[in-house]
């Protein structure tokens, strides 16, 4: 008990330490605000980003639906919703796209020239296509997202594939597995830890494309927040709105890695 | 073709040729040898005398070159239930609990649910594994991976077990209680086991009859009948004599290896 206090109080030293300094730096009048606005700052910016911008009347709805009408629950929703719609469709095509890829040494040759054509050029390169292609809006968002989440998830699902152990397949041929058996029952949970960790780098990847795009191509979520709130010059407005990021980024991230340790309790590499 | 005649597995002739570097390598040569139903077979002999090339051809996961093989009267052509495979490194499923290794065989024929958790259920009694049904293979000593390994194969109630040094990974004392464990099921259930080991004494321990194989090619050197009562005890004379005996053929053996490893053309 004692060891987890120290603890929490030593991650926390640093961290308060910087806030503090940066507080000191504000008040002494050192940096305008414009430039660096003080935390305290900040905070209160937050706070009204986070709020409801109307008063709670009853009439207009549940209380809920008042206590996240704020900015910020909305453009959170929104960029969590693009994530959701992209990495589904980049992820839906890389995975049976990869698992062929992985177990078919002819869709190999086939499709690997060109997809290692390809996986150099970082999703923000299609901008300029994306725009093209499809306008302004959701559509080039979903296109630029699930680009950026098909690579990671296709290429860990093809050496997650390649990687089974032949024993197990041996096993399963043994005991009277035909080939869809082995695919389903064999092939595929013996690729998992490659599957997921593809999964977790591409919502990783999905989550930094979809900042990009929104700066881009739309007029909601977070990424489209920060930008319009540098074009008033609110930069109390623009650090609260990056904090927002970091903390959605880092709450995603830490979902994954229970999913990920949930799917995966029976790997040697989890602590049970 | 009554079952008491036909027996369990026939070789004749069996020839298998790998391709090693450029070169032929011969790893079994006129391979004849008749198991009959309900027999225990100990195929012995040091590395690379081809004991595990003819397990893999009897289970079918690399076909003889040339050679006639056959299985319950059938040829063997691939893979199948009725000839199960216990591997040495147990090969069991990481993300399935102990229960549903178990279950697998019997899910994949279509085995009905009910049936299914009654033969499981018996099983991991019989195996001593149902305190540890919900466990994941990781958690389990090679010992009790082992007992989940045959637990497996004998939930598909196939007549015959292949085994490919099961107990070779073990410590001494978790290999002779699996010996007794695997010769006290093979008793009652009235299996034909073919078992690969180098271990002299545990074909002795084991076997109706030992099957010493040459090193490269591997041929049958020479079938020893082990015509002992069981329990078997290893200190006995009887015991004794036959382990001389079956040490010096392997032993010759076992030097041939040697002196072919020591050559510049050996790989």
């Amino acid at each position: 008990m004692a060891g987890s206090a120290a603890r929490l109080f030593r991650s926390l030293v640093v961290p308060v330490a910087l806030l503090l300094v940066w507080e000191g730096i504000s008040l002494a009048g050192w940096v305008t605000p414009l430039i660096l606005p003080s935390p305290t700052a900040v905070a209160a910016r937050w706070w009204a980003y986070l709020t409801p911008m109307e008063p709670f009347e009853a009439t207009a709805g549940p209380w809920w639906r008042w206590a996240l009408s704020g900015e910020l629950p909305s453009d959170v929703f929104t960029s969590l919703m693009r994530i959701a719609v992209g990495f589904a469709i980049g992820a839906g095509l890389a995975l049976p796209l990869g698992l062929l890829m992985g177990a078919r040494p002819l869709v190999h040759e086939l499709f690997n020239p060109l997809l290692q054509v390809l996986r150099p050029i970082p999703p923000i390169a299609y901008i300029p296509l994306a725009i093209l292609w499809f306008g302004l809006g959701n559509p080039p968002a979903f296109f630029l997202i699930s680009l950026g989440a098909f690579f990671p998830v296709l290429m860990n699902t093809i050496a997650g594939v390649r990687a089974v152990d032949a024993i197990y397949l041996r096993a399963a041929r043994n005991l009277g597995a035909g080939e869809w058996t082995l695919f389903w029952r064999v092939m595929i949970p013996a690729a998992m830890p490659y599957i997921l960790t593809g999964i977790r780098v591409g919502v990783g990847v999905a989550f930094i494309v979809v900042i990009v795009a929104e700066m881009i191509a739309v007029n909601t979520g977070l990424g489209y927040r920060i930008l319009e709130a540098r074009e008033y010059f609110w930069s109390d407005k623009v650090i609260a709105g990056m904090i927002t990021i970091g903390l959605c980024g880092l709450g995603i991230d830490l979902g994954m890695s229970r999913l990920t340790g949930r799917l995966l309790r029976w790997h040697r590499g989890v602590e049970g | 073709m009554s079952a008491a005649t036909e027996p369990a597995i026939r070789a004749r002739g069996v020839r298998k040729v790998f391709a090693s570097g450029g070169r032929e390598v011969v790893a079994l040569d006129g391979i004849d040898l008749d198991v009959a139903p309900g027999e225990f077979v100990c195929l012995l002999g040091p590395s690379g005398c081809g004991k595990s090339t003819l397990l893999n051809a009897i289970a079918g996961f690399s076909l003889p070159s040339s050679g006639q093989l056959t299985a319950l009267g059938r040829p063997v052509t691939g893979p199948g239930p009725e000839r199960a495979m216990v591997f040495q490194e147990y090969a069991l499923f990481p993300w399935m609990t102990v229960e549903r290794n178990v279950a697998f065989g019997l899910e994949i024929a279509g085995a009905a649910p009910e049936r299914r958790r009654q033969v499981v259920e018996a099983l991991l009694l019989k195996l001593g594994l149902a305190d540890f049904r919900d466990r994941f293979p990781k958690d389990l000593s090679g010992g009790m991976r082992q007992r989940v390994a045959i637990a497996r194969v004998l939930a598909i109630d196939s007549p015959m077990l292949l085994m490919d040094e099961p107990f070779g990974a073990l410590d001494a004392l978790t290999r002779r209680s699996l010996q007794d464990e695997l010769l006290r099921i093979w008793a009652e259930l009235e299996k034909t086991v073919v078992f690969v080991t180098h271990g002299i004494e545990e074909s002795i321990y084991l076997a109706d009859r030992v099957v010493v194989m040459t090193y490269r090619p591997g041929t049958v050197k020479r079938i020893v009948p082990v015509n002992l009562p069981r329990p078997r005890d290893p200190a006995s004379p009887e015991f004794n004599a036959l382990k001389r005996e079956v040490t010096a053929l392997v032993m010759e053996e076992q030097a041939r290896h040697q002196a072919d490893e020591a050559s510049p053309t050996a790989d």
